[in-house]
């Protein structure tokens, strides 16, 4: 097996006196769509901050593409997450004053590209995502299939090598969240994005190829047994 | 069928007469559906017969004679083996896998494990069915949609029974 994309060792966090993480190992393969599942409070959502350089662990590693991402400069993690990774999350998170076009072309721009490229690139994802004609509009006047829809363009138009979806479908009924996941997992399969899915949904996980369970801030990777007959 | 390999499983706790073991079963698994006296003896007979328990002392009382039985190797064997391996998705699931978290939390092994194997064959069985949706007819894809469905009920009481785990062990071992 190649070395993973993305690997957590033995990550520990907590939160005043509350621990969230405690003793955490995972390894995401390049290209692999993971399912991180997990009851409420188990520490899933904490793992992929992590992971993605939002959190700094107490203590243990996170490492991506072979670097160690924990002990990088504030700064230098930042750049690392504007151009190395993409997000998506459960609400969206719109700028509401942005219209749509521009929500999608921010992670551009903080890169530095000029408006002009930044708005172009924006509107080719508006065609693969079905959001023809929403481009003018106010963050807050989309629905919300069509907000997570334009979240997931912003999650993916900088070519991110990993996405990072936390709950991606949780606010959407189940036409729009299956909707929502075949955009997700089609682009991400056509670019080589490897994608961390945090989710609480069955039906969600199984776009994934593999699912590990977070509990009691522990990942547990399950394997799957033949069924008997 | 799951009454074998229960009355495997209750044996293994320890000894037990015929009308001792139909009491155990009604309590933890009968739900309104005592097992009737003829099925347990005819079980019992049949594992008898293929070496998973042997007849131990004849009890002599007031009453008639009680001839306990007492599981062998081979027994616990098929009670671990069959612990370990997950169930096809089908309308009893539940039953199979309620015994099976029972049996499991009576003789200390962990459930949880088997709670887990159980999950990833049901996520790969939702795998499976997720991919036909996406590249299917509508007609079939609804069928999946209602496959999915289902699994996900029983993925719920999987994760549910994972959460309740340490109160159902003090349960069964009152």
């Amino acid at each position: 097996m190649n070395a993973p994309i993305v690997q957590g060792r033995d990550l520990h966090l907590s939160f005043g006196q509350t621990p969230a993480l405690r003793g955490a190992d995972i390894s995401v393969q390049a290209g692999e769509i993971l399912a991180v599942m997990g009851p409420s409070g188990s520490g899933k959502s904490t793992l992929l901050h992590c992971l993605a350089g939002i959190l700094v662990p107490d203590s243990g590693e996170v490492h991506v593409n072979g670097r160690r991402l924990d002990t990088l400069p504030d700064a230098e993690r930042s750049m690392l997450r504007r151009t190395q990774f993409g997000f998506v999350f459960q609400f969206g998170q719109l700028v509401p004053e942005l219209t749509a076009e521009e929500n999608v072309a921010l992670p551009l721009l903080l890169g530095g590209s000029h408006r002009t490229a930044a708005l172009k690139t924006a509107r080719k994802w508006f065609m693969r995502l079905d959001l023809d004609g929403l481009g003018k509009r106010r963050a807050g006047e989309l629905s919300g299939g069509e907000a997570q829809r334009v979240a997931l363009a912003r999650g993916l138009v900088t070519e991110p090598e990993i996405l990072f979806a936390d709950e991606p479908t949780g606010a959407l009924d189940s036409l729009l969240g299956e909707q929502v996941m075949n955009l997700l997992t089609s682009a991400a399969r056509q670019q080589a994005t490897t994608v961390v899915l945090v989710t609480h949904e069955p039906r969600v996980a199984a776009y994934a190829d593999r699912e590990v369970i977070v509990r009691d801030g522990r990942v547990t990777a399950l394997t799957v047994a033949r069924a008997a007959s | 069928m799951t009454v074998p390999i229960a009355l495997l499983g209750l044996l293994e706790r320890e000894p037990s007469h015929g009308y001792d073991l139909k009491r155990e079963y009604d309590t933890f698994f009968g739900r309104g559906k005592p097992l009737p006296f003829g099925q347990v003896y005819a079980t019992l007979g049949r594992l008898a017969r293929d070496g998973k328990v042997v007849m131990g002392e004849t009890e002599h009382g007031a009453g008639p004679d009680r001839k306990r039985y007492v599981i062998t190797e081979d027994g616990v064997s098929d009670v671990e083996t069959w612990l370990k391996e997950p169930v096809p998705a089908e309308p009893h699931l539940q039953t199979m896998l309620f015994t099976k978290v029972v049996l499991a939390l009576m003789s200390g092994r962990p459930a949880q494990e088997y709670l887990d194997l159980q999950r990833a064959s049901h996520l790969q069985r939702m795998r499976e069915l997720t991919e036909l949706r996406r590249t299917a007819e509508p007609i079939d894809a609804l069928l999946a949609d209602h496959g999915l469905f289902h699994l996900e009920a029983d993925l719920r009481w999987i994760d549910l029974t994972s959460a309740r785990l340490n109160a159902l062990a003090e349960w069964v071992r009152r």
